[in-house]
């Protein structure tokens, strides 16, 4: 296993749960890892054994082949954006970010220097003696990027950084924050629970559930070929059904739900399954059509405008909400419709045995 | 949009605050500058021409300095060491610590006077050890007020600053450390900023309470001199314009401190935090972790002797403990006595109606006070500045006031006979009382979200409906907090009622005084053992519902 920063099998315990279990990773130099997943995976755990504010009962942290795993916080030199920011109040701007390159024993011109180009970095130049309460919540966070990067730390460490944001400020703040760690070029690993954040932000996601990494990839592997219902319901927009397997067919495999025999692509990693299993559709892997015999009956509940087109909540006749994507105008709500497969090949229907979720 | 003018509650409540506190304290200024031929600066003159005040005034001064100094040299470290380490029955011992603060202060002084006097305990243990001939030391003098007082205040910063070294954001020290400041750097630069007001608030308390103090330089003092005591001898002597005049200064003293430390908050509270708390740092090595839990024992004990010896000597019958290191006889009899003899059970019934009408009146018009200031009404400021004035002023200066101000018939003048009559001490414990007891009311009404009030009006509930139903409820902790404060310092109350009480009205401060003229000690210790618990009980009551959420 090679890499700049790797994690090797961490494990923290608190009582009797297990909040990491066996997690291990590995990031190139430069890259950008999201940790994703819901609150109580285990994700902050993790950012907080790398940064070194816990201590893991199991397992290594090494970068560049160095084991810092027992090597205290303040030496670490790992930079980190805390969720609240944690601006220490009774310093001014230029104060907080001196505190890093004071510790590294920066004193005078350089110091003011390198305060100003790490103001300068997150557009705040000229901000210096402004006090931290003056900031607006969108400044303070920059603030904190520019006190994490400015001693140039070997790993950024971000612990839900938009989470404190306005929505109309995070998407602007996302890019933002993407370009500022692309030109750094700083390694980084990010926690968030929002999946968009994870897919924006992250060249790699690590998708986390209870202390468990279930599945490391790139958004596009994520989305395409989730290792399980879990990471496929967490990643994107999906409905779950259960289904019967019926055998192979022409198109791939021949699955029943509800009584209806649908014709489906052959899933990524589905050609070992048989019997029942849980199927994952995306909206764009179905259609809508007329009533049909051959088509799942179901009826239209409700509509949410996606551009040019909607997603359509249709529930069939055993109550299960499938999302369907259509035009703005196909149906009303309360219509009777049918539900079938996409014509168009290119998966979005995911199967995975039925006793897993 | 309401009137902007006072209403007719608020007018009458500053009516009332002002007749009982502001009026009495002028006349007081008053007084000081003119007798029967008119004004005169002479009693000014004869102030600042005798050495005795200045000695007096020097002398309450610097003990009070130092003893802020004592205060926090013991409060701050135990602070640390309780709110930042994981350590052996540590939530056991860090309650353990705030107990002096039951101890009232004749009842302290009392209890040291057992354990460190001339037949004191630790003093004959000490003398048998060594084998000496005489006593060790003489409880006497400065050095045994700044002990009585580093003993009694440092709980002000104990408890402040735990209370926001608890509340600190946790992340803060998390960001140091990434930052990599190590240990020391991260305490100058991080968290002692943030302990600033804590750090001010207890030692403005400190400096105060210490300047005030009149028990342990009343027991204590010998030939020492302090202003408190000073002003009693005074008045005793029938000076009384001269007494007006010491009054004054001790009153502009008081004031200076309050000014240089203004803009300083005095709730050991510390709200706005994000984030959680810093964890506590585990000792894992067994020899600290032993040493520091030995240590935390023996602190411990030396913090509860006073109690242990309180309870100890009120099993002891009058007459049998004369130079042993031990009582040899112990009795109930002397708790007996307190309910069984009328004349000894009259101070304990004093006491407790004393306080409770104090209680009551003080609550009543904090809240009155707390809910005009809370409609932001004309006249809130100053209805705030006054509930808060008895604050500046030490209870020696109350008592002269209104001894001044009520011994006079003169209903036109806004003045009454009162001195003499069972009326007096309640109206002074009510007056000492405002200030605690509307700073947590007020602080609890502050903490009220004002869309409740809103809500309930939507809802249509009347002003008297949303009051009863909505804000006295939610009010409770804070209610609970200001009676409990309110009723446990009139309970234990001595410098005031030592001026103003009549035989009887006397409270139980006086009878454990003349017990102990007496030599009847197992009887003052057991008025003490009465009253401490009963102290820890109300604190109990009180601090039951302000546990945090």
């Amino acid at each position: 296993m090679t890499g700049f920063l790797r994690l090797e099998g961490l494990t923290k315990q608190f009582g009797g749960t297990r909040a990491v279990d066996q997690v291990s990773l590995a990031l190139e130099r430069g890259e950008m890892l999201a940790l994703l997943g819901p609150s109580g995976s285990g994700k902050t755990t993790t950012l907080r054994l790398l940064a070194g504010f816990e201590t893991p009962d199991a397992g290594r942290v090494l970068i560049e082949g160095d084991d810092v795993t027992r090597v205290a916080p303040v030496s670490r030199r790992f930079g980190m954006v805390f969720q609240h920011y944690a601006l220490f109040p009774h310093l001014d701007v230029a104060r907080n970010v001196a505190f890093g390159l004071e510790s590294l024993g920066v004193r005078g011109e350089e110091l003011s220097r390198r305060v100003d180009r790490a103001l300068a970095l997150v557009d705040l130049a000229g901000f210096g003696p402004r006090r931290i309460d003056q900031l607006s919540g969108g400044q303070q966070q920059r603030v904190a990027l520019a006190r994490a990067l400015a001693p140039e730390p070997r790993v950024l460490l971000l612990d839900e950084p938009l989470s404190n944001l306005d929505p109309t400020l995070r998407e602007r703040t996302r890019r933002e924050i993407r370009e500022l760690i692309r030109r750094v070029g700083i390694t980084t690993v990010l926690v968030t629970h929002e999946q968009d954040e994870a897919f924006e932000l992250g060249d790699r996601v690590a998708v986390m559930r209870a202390g468990r990494l279930e599945q490391v990839g790139t958004p596009d592997e994520l989305y395409a070929a989730p290792a399980n219902a879990f990471v496929g319901g967490f990643v994107g927009q999906s409905s779950t059904l259960g289904v019967t397997i019926l055998g192979p067919s022409a198109r791939g495999l021949r699955i029943s739900i509800e009584g209806v025999e649908w014709d489906i692509d052959l899933p990524p990693g589905a050609a070992g399954l048989s019997g029942a299993a849980m199927m994952l559709v995306r909206p764009e892997a179905l259609r809508l059509a007329p009533p049909d015999p051959a088509a799942l009956p179901a009826t239209i509940v409700g509509r949410r405008f996606v551009g040019p087109s909607a997603i359509y909540s249709a529930r069939t006749e055993s109550g299960a909400v499938l999302e369907v994507v259509a035009p703005a105008q196909a149906v009303p709500a309360g219509a009777r419709v049918g539900l079938l497969p996409s014509r168009r090949a290119g998966g979005g229907i995911h199967l995975f045995p039925a006793d897993q979720r | 949009m309401r009137p902007r003018r006072p209403g007719p509650a608020a007018l009458v409540l500053l009516a009332v605050l002002v007749w009982l506190i502001a009026y009495p304290l002028a006349l007081v200024l008053v007084e000081g500058v003119r007798d029967a031929s008119g004004w005169t600066l002479e009693y000014v003159r004869l102030f600042l021409a005798r050495p005795s005040e200045w000695e007096a005034l020097w002398g309450s001064l610097w003990i009070s300095v130092v003893s802020v100094v004592l205060a926090g040299a013991i409060g701050i470290p135990l602070a640390f060491l309780f709110s930042r380490y994981d350590l052996p029955a540590g939530r056991l011992l860090s309650g353990l610590v705030a107990l002096p603060a039951v101890l009232p202060p004749l009842v302290g002084v009392v209890a040291f006077l057992f354990l460190y006097g001339e037949t004191g305990f630790v003093s004959l243990l000490v003398q048998r050890i060594f084998g000496l001939t005489d006593p060790p030391w003489r409880l006497q003098g400065a050095g045994a007020i700044l002990l009585v007082h580093a003993y009694s205040m440092y709980v002000y910063f104990y408890l402040f600053v735990r209370a926001a070294l608890l509340s600190l954001d946790g992340s803060l020290l998390e960001a140091a450390a990434s930052l990599g400041a190590g240990r020391w750097r991260t305490l100058g630069r991080v968290v002692l900023p943030q302990l600033r007001p804590a750090l001010a608030g207890a030692a403005l308390l400190t400096f105060m309470t210490a300047l005030a103090s009149f028990s342990a330089p009343y027991i204590f003092g010998g030939g020492f001199r302090v202003m408190p005591t000073q002003i009693v001898a005074t008045r005793l002597n029938g000076d009384d314009r001269l007494a007006m005049v010491e009054t004054i200064s001790l009153t502009l003293v008081a004031l200076t401190a309050l000014w240089l430390f203004r803009g300083t908050r005095t709730e050991a509270a510390a709200g706005g935090r994000k984030g959680a708390g810093p964890a506590r740092v585990p000792v894992r090595h067994r020899g600290a972790r032993l040493a520091l839990a030995a240590l935390g024992w023996l602190l411990a004990a030396v913090l509860l002797l006073p109690h242990a010896t309180l309870l100890l000597v009120s099993f002891v019958p009058i007459g049998t403990w004369t130079v042993e290191p031990l009582p040899p006889a112990y009795t109930w009899r002397n708790y007996l006595t307190l309910v069984q003899d009328p004349v000894r059970a009259r101070p304990l019934v004093n006491s407790l109606w004393l306080a409770t009408i104090a209680t009551v009146a003080a609550v009543s018009l904090a809240l009155a006070g707390a809910i005009v200031s809370r409609r932001r009404r004309p006249g809130a400021r100053v209805i705030e500045a006054l509930l808060a004035m008895p604050w500046a002023v030490p209870g020696t200066v109350f008592a002269i006031a209104l001894a001044t101000a009520f011994s006079v018939r003169a209903p036109w003048a806004g003045r009454m006979i009162l001195v003499g009559t069972v009326w007096i001490l309640p109206l002074a414990y009510l007056v000492r009382n405002l200030p605690i007891t509307s700073r947590a009311i007020l602080s609890g009404v502050r903490a009220l979200d004002p869309s409740l009030d809103e809500a309930a009006a939507t809802l249509g509930a009347g002003r008297v409906r949303t009051l009863r139903r909505v804000t006295l409820p939610l009010l409770r902790p804070a209610l609970l907090a200001g009676a409990s404060l309110a009723f446990v310092t009139a309970f234990g109350d001595f410098v005031t009622s030592i001026m103003l009480y009549t035989y009887d009205t006397r409270p139980i401060s006086l009878e454990i005084l003349s017990s102990l003229r007496q030599s009847d000690v197992g009887v003052a210790a057991a008025y003490g053992v009465v009253l401490m618990l009963v102290s820890a009980l109300v604190f109990a009551v009180g601090a039951e519902r302000r546990r945090p959420e």
